[in-house]
């Protein structure tokens, strides 16, 4: 047994170029920002745009985890938009018109999201409906419930604690410390922190295995940049209003995915069905369950979405979600999952989502029209996908 | 005698790899040649530099077609001068007619106005000339594969033929079928049609062939004349592999113990047509430590009656009693089949049987997640080392276990599907074709696995068209037809003659119990 690991061990030749997909994406984000940074006249790295590019886009990161779980199952879900849209309505109604307390509401319209999805995926499931065809009717359908149940109008506005979803910080612990919010900044540092821990220990067990590892000097520097990044930017978020609610909430649920994608059975079952479902199928895998799940969670993650979209609006909108779902879709495919299943990490679909969003927010304070960022979201859209295959039929 | 075809010296490289060096290939006009090798002895690459595929260029040495040389830029330069050759997987659009398919690249008509009549007549023509009594608006999906091998025929046919190359055309038909297609071959060479015919099933080859060129880690070992009398098949593989194969199957010591798996009075339905019984009532067994064959033409419904057994996995309406041990099981699930201590290994391993885009590791563990992730959290590096375990077990060929096993040959894919379910410690394991599509080497591999599982005190079920294989490795051999056992024959009574003859016999009978 030792004799096979041992032939598993280190050829650090070739290893950039094995894992240059891997970071690619993260160079590109880095690129972009800095591209970005440089002609706003480093308007993108203040910490009050920093702040709300995180606000503007963590209802898309939200949901890429879903969907990419949904498209890694081999599908695809296109009414995460109309659904989120409704589920603000049913929010807002709630809370607005019917007095309900912010608590039962959100759990009620999370559970509404689940039912949404279960509904979905039934039919994708169990039913072998093309996912394409049921969510295409999902999203006509829950447009049109959004626009009955406000009736055409906006309605607003939410109950004050609700906002706090999305415009709300984590409370700050030092009293009078001026214009920096230490809490936060301690928070963003432990985080890094932790990641390092993980990274070295993780190592260690590689080693004591005798698996191939990186570099070590590539190593220590990878971890150096990791932590000074991120206690980067947790510093400039702190010198801001502090760390957002939401920012909190997705960081959480970013870690949740990675870790049930990569390390649980249900994660390796999900990538399964998605690489061959005959093959899992016969190895018992219950594939047609798995498939429903990956609808249901994401249902609920477009509830979320769509509760945290009209905190931060603090109004519910006939026009709320419209055209989330493209973003979504599109993060998770520049982010490397693959559009016939089986493949794709949850830390590219929120790079994707950050990619978009940055491009967004960088061409917004450019002043580029709304027609022109389009153009060129989607050819950026495109040309990410096509380098993918390139690199993966050069392989 | 000129020959039709001469590839002098021919050399190609892949990326610093040599897949062919210096090889020299003819075929004489009006001549069967066949082309045998093991897998990645080059037979496919070197097809794909005469048929264009790998343009002029690409590669060294010469190609000489009716006595110039040629220099192909791509596969219709080939084509155009009669050199047609036919893929192992077949290139036909299922939702078309056999007509469509026939003339899909260059239908007959006007102004891109396809001429429906002549498509319909000429359409006949070939198939009447293949053999084929089919109408032509028939969808290729409807009919068997071996009809739709007549029809890629049929398709070439409909192109001027000068040379026709078939890589592998009988690895998925019938015997029955198999022997069609010879004859077909045998007729197009009356006609003064060259063949150029690649496989795996020497018994074929040394029937039909006038010459075989045996190639072998990209080179030409020999060619053999078969009209200088007959050529041995021992003799071909011996060249093959390059070593003395003095046995094709290992030997074994059976012990045989009590019975192990049994299913009594099993019937299943189509899927599909609800009223169609394709199962028959069957009573099956297997013992400890023994190797049951399970023999049958093509369609006989054996891999339906193993996939109803296994969880379900085909049919509907399935009944009867399976018993494990002694003791009634419940295998209605792939799950409770699995857990139930059964284990399949596909006849299809790519479509069926792995994750080609994942590594080896995870498709080791893939049917038995529980035993390396506790509390659903997987172990990576207890998995790690399950994987090289069996890699090192099986003699699994790859750089590491994180190589794709899309990239593994096909002896290494089928030794990482083994891998699979020996993990699942099965009691009993149903091996559909364990061998289809390896190379002689890689077989012997199998068979010995096959002995170890054996002696290991497990029942061993193998299922395969090849009835020497059977013959070789099983200790017993039923025959099945039309989804009803027709005959048993203990291993060392089996012969070729008794099990289609038991088949044939079964044949004969229908009529009368139709009417009975």
């Amino acid at each position: 047994m030792s004799d096979t690991a041992l032939n598993d061990k280190p050829r650090h030749a070739g290893f950039l170029k094995n894992n240059l997909r891997e970071y690619g994406m993260l160079i590109s984000l880095f690129a972009i920002m800095i591209f970005f940074e440089v002609v706003t006249n480093g308007t993108l790295m203040r910490p009050l745009n920093l702040t709300n590019l995180v606000l503007q886009n963590s209802y898309i990161v939200i949901m890429a985890l879903g969907m990419l779980l949904v498209i890694v199952t081999g599908h695809i879900d296109l009414s995460v938009g109309s659904v989120a849209g409704f589920i603000g309505a049913v929010a807002a109604v709630l809370m607005v018109k019917f007095d309900v307390h912010y608590i039962p509401a959100t759990l009620i319209c999370l559970a509404l999201g689940g039912l949404i999805g279960a509904a979905q995926g039934y039919w994708v499931a169990y039913f072998k409906i093309p996912s394409f065809i049921v969510t295409l009717a999902g999203m006509l359908v829950f447009k049109g419930l959004a626009l009955a149940i406000l009736a055409g109008q906006s309605v607003g506005p939410f109950p004050p604690t609700f906002q706090k979803l999305s415009s709300g910080f984590i409370p700050e612990l030092v009293p009078d410390a001026g214009t920096l919010y230490p809490t936060s900044l301690a928070v963003g540092a432990l985080l890094a922190l932790a990641l390092v821990w993980l990274n070295f220990r993780g190592r260690a067990r590689q080693e004591a295995h005798h698996v191939e590892t990186e570099p070590y000097g590539f190593f220590v520097a990878k971890n150096v940049a990791l932590f000074g990044i991120i206690t980067y930017f947790a510093y400039l978020i702190a010198s801001h209003r502090g760390m957002p609610n939401v920012l909190v909430i997705m960081t959480a649920l970013i870690a949740l995915y990675a870790f049930v994608t990569t390390r649980t059975t249900i994660g390796r079952q999900i990538y399964a069905v998605g690489g061959n479902e005959k093959a899992a199928k016969l190895s018992g895998i219950k594939t047609e369950r798995l498939t429903f799940l990956t609808f249901v969670n994401m249902g609920v993650l477009a509830a979320l979405a769509g509760l945290v979209f009209a905190a931060r609006l603090n109004t519910a909108t006939p026009k709320a979600g419209l055209g989330f779902e493209l973003d979504v879709i599109a993060a998770c495919f520049i982010g490397g999952a693959s559009a016939y299943g089986g493949v794709g990490r949850v830390g590219g679909a929120v790079i994707g989502a950050l990619i978009m969003g940055v491009m967004n927010n960088g061409m917004s304070i450019l002043g580029i029209g709304i027609d022109y960022q389009q153009v060129i979201k989607g050819l950026v859209l495109l040309g990410a996908v096509c380098l993918d295959v390139y690199n993966q039929r050069r392989a | 005698m000129n020959a039709l075809l001469e590839m002098q010296g021919i050399s190609k490289h892949f990326a610093g790899v040599k897949a062919l060096s210096d090889v020299t290939f003819a075929v004489r006009p009006g001549e069967i040649h066949a082309l045998v090798g093991e897998n990645g002895a080059g037979k496919s690459t070197l097809m794909k530099v005469l048929s264009g595929v790998y343009p002029h260029g690409s590669y060294d040495g010469a190609i000489v077609f009716d006595g110039e040389e040629r220099r192909f830029s791509d596969i219709n330069a080939s084509e155009s001068l009669g050199i047609i050759i036919i893929h192992q997987e077949l290139a036909l659009v299922p939702l078309l007619s056999i007509a469509e398919n026939i003339f899909i690249a260059n239908p007959p008509g006007r102004f891109g106005i396809i001429d429906r009549g002549a498509v319909h007549r000429r359409t006949r023509e070939l198939l009447a000339k293949v053999g084929l009594d089919e109408s032509p608006d028939t969808l290729v999906t409807n009919i068997g594969v071996g009809k739709q091998q007549l029809v890629e025929i049929a398709k070439a046919l409909s192109k001027k033929v000068r040379l026709l190359i078939l890589d592998e055309p009988t690895a998925s038909l019938s015997e029955k079928d198999s022997a069609a297609l010879l004859d077909l071959l045998l007729e197009f060479k009356a006609q003064g049609i060259a063949s150029i015919l690649i496989s795996h099933k020497l018994n074929e080859v040394s029937k039909v062939a006038d010459r075989i060129t045996v190639l072998r880690d990209g080179r030409t070992v020999d060619t053999l004349d078969c009209h200088d009398g007959a050529v041995e098949e021992d003799r071909i593989i011996s060249k093959m592999v390059d070593r003395d194969l003095e046995h094709r199957y290992p030997k074994r010591q059976p012990t045989i113990g009590e019975p192990i798996f049994k299913v009594s009075n099993w019937s299943a339905y189509h899927p599909l047509h609800s009223d169609r019984q394709v199962i028959k009532n069957v009573d099956f067994e297997v013992r400890r430590g023994e190797i049951v064959g399970i023999a049958g033409l093509m369609g006989a419904g054996r891999t339906e009656f193993a996939m109803s057994i296994f969880g379900r996995a085909w049919g509907q309406k399935i009944t009867g009693r399976a018993e494990m041990e002694g003791r009634p099981v419940d295998l209605s699930t792939v799950r409770r089949a699995i857990d139930a201590g059964l284990a399949y290994v596909t006849e299809d391993r790519k479509q069926l049987g792995l994750l080609l885009a994942e590594d080896i590791r995870k498709n080791v563990t893939l049917a038995n997640l529980p035993a390396i992730a506790p509390g659903r959290i997987i172990d990576d590096m207890k998995e790690l080392r399950v994987a090289s375990d069996y890699r090192g077990r099986m003699h699994i060929r790859c750089h590491s276990v994180f190589q794709e096993t899309g990239k593994l040959s096909g002896g290494n894919q089928q030794k990482v599907v083994l891998s699979k379910w020996l993990f699942t410690d099965p009691k009993v394991l149903i091996l559909d074709e364990p061998t289809r599509g390896i190379d002689v080497g890689a077989k012997y591999e199998i068979y010995c696995i096959i002995n170890e599982l054996a002696d290991a005190g497990k029942g061993v079920v193998v299922i395969s068209s090849e009835m020497p294989e059977l013959l070789g490795i099983c200790d017993r051999i039923c025959v099945m037809n039309e989804g009803a056992f027709v005959g048993e024959f203990a291993g060392t009574e089996a012969s070729q003659e008794k099990i289609m003859r038991a088949i044939m016999r079964k044949g004969e009978q229908r009529p009368m119990e139709a009417l009975a």
